[in-house]
């Protein structure tokens, strides 16, 4: 499982239509342990800049991130 | 490379028009751009239309002979170019630099977007393919979002507040609300725009530009043939168009964008001007950190310093560099296949004194930034009066 540091977060309201039914929901840029940075969707409590996180069970190919 | 002017301007009012179809906002930018450059369509010798996403947003493509001819412009190269938000922006420089270079004498551009035939989570979607749809947009980002992390990580590291952001949308409201073509005239409180409803944290909807329809037109020329078409040429004094990632998570840091600070570096030094002395700037506010930090990569400040330049009212339209006084995109709206060519047209009325209302006293060198995406395109503009 991949881990990093949040490098920025939003939560997100106005959500493009095929995201429309999970509103709000977080999104963050990850600077990942090893190197390179990658735009990832939290899951369960909302992170802030430099909090630790880990990947969770990849879902559809869609990176999903939660606090470590 | 010979001299350019800028020799005609068109455009029409920015707002939401559901009688209107893309290629009729195209025409009456471009027919207003021919009379006010006194030529007819087949003293045009090159066409070129920035247009963002028309196939998607109404369904049609190839849609550079299908505006030109439309027009009465038959025969001649007619070219689109889609560089997202600086889709006419790029038109503007790949048309100079066709004049520049002595292929032709005679080029029009035309900028045109109609967006609101489709509703807002339709626009985000077809607005989020002008990020990395393998990537940044699979986990579902919105260019909102990009920019709110754009906003979050310049708060972290410069302190910029809310405030100042909200400012920025004040600020342009006012000036927007003096420009008869705006989309939205309307005056907001800086109370206003700090309450009003979340989109991406920490951007709320005063923090973004509107979703609008309409077109804009430019028509060059060299500059020694220019007062052929006009009284009031205007020179273009430095163009440059730069290219970075289309992916915000690939860019090392992002609260700078490099494009836009090697497009102005490039442009400075073409024009033989420093950031000092432009008097005035037409900047790409889609979301109003990006203005803020569009004042820093231009080099109106340091580093780090947008957000308090804004607040203390330096970039107002009576201030001592006025930004967008055309309302920018924020107010005068978001056309986003026009907005490049419209900024044109904007600096253009400045320097010519036809500005109105929101006519400026220091007005002989402005300066216009068109951003693409999060960043990946940008072309800067120097126009000067000849």
């Amino acid at each position: 499982m991949r881990s990093g540091t949040v490098y920025t977060e939003t939560v997100i309201w106005s959500a493009p239509e095929a995201f429309a039914a999970d509103v709000p929901y977080q999104t963050a840029i990850v600077t990942l342990e090893g190197g390179g940075r990658v735009t990832v969707r939290v899951l369960g409590d909302r992170v802030a800049i430099g909090d630790r996180v880990t990947e969770a069970d990849p879902q559809g190919g869609i990176p999903f991130f939660r606090k470590a | 490379m010979r001299p350019v002017a800028v020799v005609g301007i068109g455009k029409t009012a920015f707002g939401a028009f559901s009688d209107r179809d893309l290629r009729s906002l195209a025409v009456e930018a471009g027919e207003k751009c021919l009379r006010n450059s006194q030529i007819s369509p087949a003293q045009v010798e090159s066409f070129y239309l920035g247009n963002f996403a028309g196939p998607s947003f109404v369904g049609q493509n190839h849609l550079a002979p299908y505006v030109s001819t439309a027009l009465g412009i038959q025969g001649v190269p007619s070219t689109r170019i889609e560089a997202a938000c600086a889709s006419s922006g790029s038109a503007f420089f790949h048309a100079w630099a066709e004049v520049a270079a002595g292929v032709y004498d005679l080029v029009m551009v035309v900028g045109v977007e109609k967006m609101t035939s489709q509703p807002t989570a339709r626009v985000s979607q077809i607005l989020a393919q002008a990020g990395d749809c393998s990537g940044e947009m699979m986990v579902g980002s919105t260019f909102a979002s990009l920019f709110a992390m754009i906003a979050r990580r310049h708060m972290y590291e410069f302190g910029t507040t809310k405030e100042q952001l909200s400012m920025v949308a004040v600020k342009n409201h006012a000036a927007g609300a003096l420009n008869p073509d705006a989309h939205m005239r309307k005056v907001i409180t800086l109370e206003q725009a700090m309450k009003a409803k979340p989109i991406a944290e920490p951007l709320n909807l005063y923090d973004c530009s509107l979703v609008s329809d309409g077109a804009a037109a430019v028509l060059l020329a060299p500059l020694e043939r220019a007062r052929e078409f006009t009284a009031k040429p205007v020179r273009v004094l430095g163009i440059a168009q730069c290219s970075d990632y289309v992916a915000l998570d690939q860019k090392a840091d992002i609260t700078t964008f490099p494009a836009v600070r090697r497009a102005g570096e490039q442009a400075y030094r073409m024009a033989g001007v420093t950031a000092r002395e432009i008097e005035f700037a037409e900047l790409h506010d889609c979301f109003t950190i990006a203005e803020i930090i569009a004042t820093e990569d231009l080099g109106f400040v340091e580093k780090g310093q947008g957000g308090p330049y804004a607040f203390a009212g330096c970039t107002a339209l009576r201030g001592a560099r006025p930004v967008n006084t055309s309302g920018g995109l924020k107010s005068k709206g978001h056309p986003v296949g026009a907005t490049g060519a419209a900024q044109i047209c904007d600096l253009v009325l400045q320097i010519r004194g036809e500005a109105g209302e929101r006519q400026i006293e220091r007005h002989s060198l402005g300066l216009a930034e068109n951003l693409g995406g999060s960043g990946a395109t940008c072309v800067v503009s120097i126009l000067g009066v000849v």
